[in-house]
């Protein structure tokens, strides 16, 4: 059974990569717009760019991410290909999960790419441990978030819309581009319940230097949001085939 | 379970909150053989469908499909069984054959199979010389063809088919039709359902009549003409269900 469900996950992930991903509009949407969006800050208010990389890669795993899960998962389940996925020997799990999957591998290879650029044209040294104990759960949460505002909602305009306010009240809040600490206190606090906090602070610690404990702890944090995204994804996109 | 009976359901029941839309139902499907489930739209037949495929769980009653529960087996059973649903939904973006070898990847066929499989297929159902081009460049009677292709990637024991020739030209139903004569000899048991009566009457060897959730008779379509004396299943079905023609005549149309 877990092999069923594994070998599900590779292949309907891989599927969705070539049909949708490596498309113009995911990659404009998952690398174009976040550059764009930082480098308007930073002409808005020209300083060292190097503190808007940290963001800039959050941004990118975030947007990224989530470029193609309302077309994967809203547009599949209009046109029925996804209750074709169901058909197979496989868990409405393993779907769910090949689905972020897409996201995950999709994000991953756009914010190594800004990461590597962003290093080599700044000549940054970040810890090589540290960036990956944050991008990797990062991708997965941003993914599964992005999975479940797509399953509760059934058409791909509705998903696009819901999907947008969480991520811009997330660039505006996790201190992507304005930092946290100068924030009112009740905004401060807010932004601690927002994934992309642990981000964006775990990888400031990557590239300043920081303690491992704060780095496993924001990388359990993560793990822990993965969870609570993915669990009632599954469970929602159950019930519409109950 | 006798061993000739793939399928078995026993008061097979489903209710959507006031609405009983199955009411215990009974009926057994032999191996190899052509089942029909016939019936006005809203009797039930895709639900019926939709419970014995696992996307449907049934409100009371047992199903048993080659041995296997519905209700705490459904992963084996999805191993043995094809299904083409109503609406064809294979993916616009992949062409004829990607579409084939991706659900032989998804049923765990071998990978040196994939590829010979996909291929043999689309030659079987005459695609091949399309096998690269885009299934949403396809005509509606080619997807249907492809889409039942695509049940039959992973070599099931039992094809459910949910109205195959809904919407088809005449020319595409009856290559569809033969088609399906031809999955007959091949020893796969096939679960058909429809509201062509015709079409029955030429495919099926049995048939059950379902009218609000529930079944009327199961017999032959012969045995049936014969005890209702009329000349055709059509005749047949409308003295059993008390349908008028009209009504049938709406619905072949929709």
């Amino acid at each position: 059974m877990w092999r069923d469900n594994l070998r599900g996950i590779f292949y309907i992930a891989l599927k969705d990569i070539k049909t949708y991903y490596l498309k113009p509009p995911a990659i404009s949407w998952g690398i174009v717009f976040p550059i764009t969006w930082i480098l308007a800050f930073y002409l808005r208010n020209p300083g060292d760019f190097k503190e808007l990389v940290p963001g800039l890669i959050a941004m990118t795993i975030l947007f990224s991410t989530t470029a193609a899960e309302a077309v994967v998962i809203n547009f599949e389940l209009r046109l029925g290909s996804l209750e074709r996925l169901l058909l197979a020997p496989i868990s409405i799990a393993a779907v769910l999960l090949g689905k972020v999957l897409g996201g995950v591998v999709f994000g991953f290879l756009m914010s190594i790419i800004v990461t590597i650029v962003s290093v080599i044209v700044l000549n940054l040294q970040p810890n090589i441990v540290y960036l990956i104990l944050i991008i990797l759960p990062s991708l997965f949460v941003f993914s599964s978030l992005g999975a479940l505002l797509c399953v509760i909602v059934k058409e791909v305009f509705e998903a696009q819309t819901l999907l947008n306010f969480p991520r811009f009240l997330m660039v505006f809040l996790s201190g992507v581009v304005y930092p946290i600490s100068k924030m009112p206190k009740v905004l401060q606090y807010f932004s601690y319940v927002l994934p992309l906090t642990y981000t964006v602070e775990g990888l400031r610690f990557s590239f300043s230097g920081g303690s491992c404990k704060i780095i496993f702890l924001y990388t359990l944090i993560l793990i822990i949001f993965f969870f609570l995204f993915i669990l009632p994804a599954v469970a929602s996109l159950g019930k519409k085939f109950r | 379970m006798n061993k000739d009976i793939v399928i078995q359901t026993s008061d097979l029941t489903k209710r959507y909150a006031e609405t009983l839309a199955i009411d215990h139902i009974s009926f057994e499907v032999k191996e190899g053989e052509v089942f029909g489930f016939l019936g006005p739209n809203g009797a039930g037949k895709t639900t019926t469908i939709r419970m014995l495929t696992g996307f449907s769980k049934p409100t009371d009653g047992k199903a048993f499909i080659l041995g296997f529960d519905i209700n705490s087996q459904i992963v084996q059973i999805k191993k043995h069984i094809g299904v083409v649903p109503e609406i064809s939904n294979l993916y616009d973006e992949l062409s004829a054959i990607d579409n084939l070898i991706f659900m032989s990847q998804l049923y765990g066929v071998p990978s040196f199979e994939r590829k010979k499989r996909a291929q043999d297929l689309l030659k079987t159902f005459r695609l091949y010389e399309r096998k690269d081009s885009l299934y949403r460049t396809f005509s509606r009677g080619m997807k249907r063809t492809l889409t039942i292709a695509a049940a039959l990637i992973h070599n099931p024991k039992i094809l459910f088919l949910d109205e195959p020739t809904v919407g088809l030209d005449v020319v595409a139903a009856r290559s569809l039709r033969n088609l399906i004569s031809n999955l007959r000899q091949q020893g796969i048991t096939i679960f058909l359902t429809t509201h062509y009566l015709e079409e029955a009457d030429l495919l099926c060897d049995r048939v059950a009549i379902l009218v609000k959730g529930k079944i009327l008779v199961i017999d032959t379509p012969s045995s049936l003409k014969v005890k209702t004396d009329t000349k055709s299943l059509e005749e047949a079905f409308m003295k059993i269900t008390g349908l008028k023609p009209e009504i049938l005549a709406i619905e072949k149309g929709k």
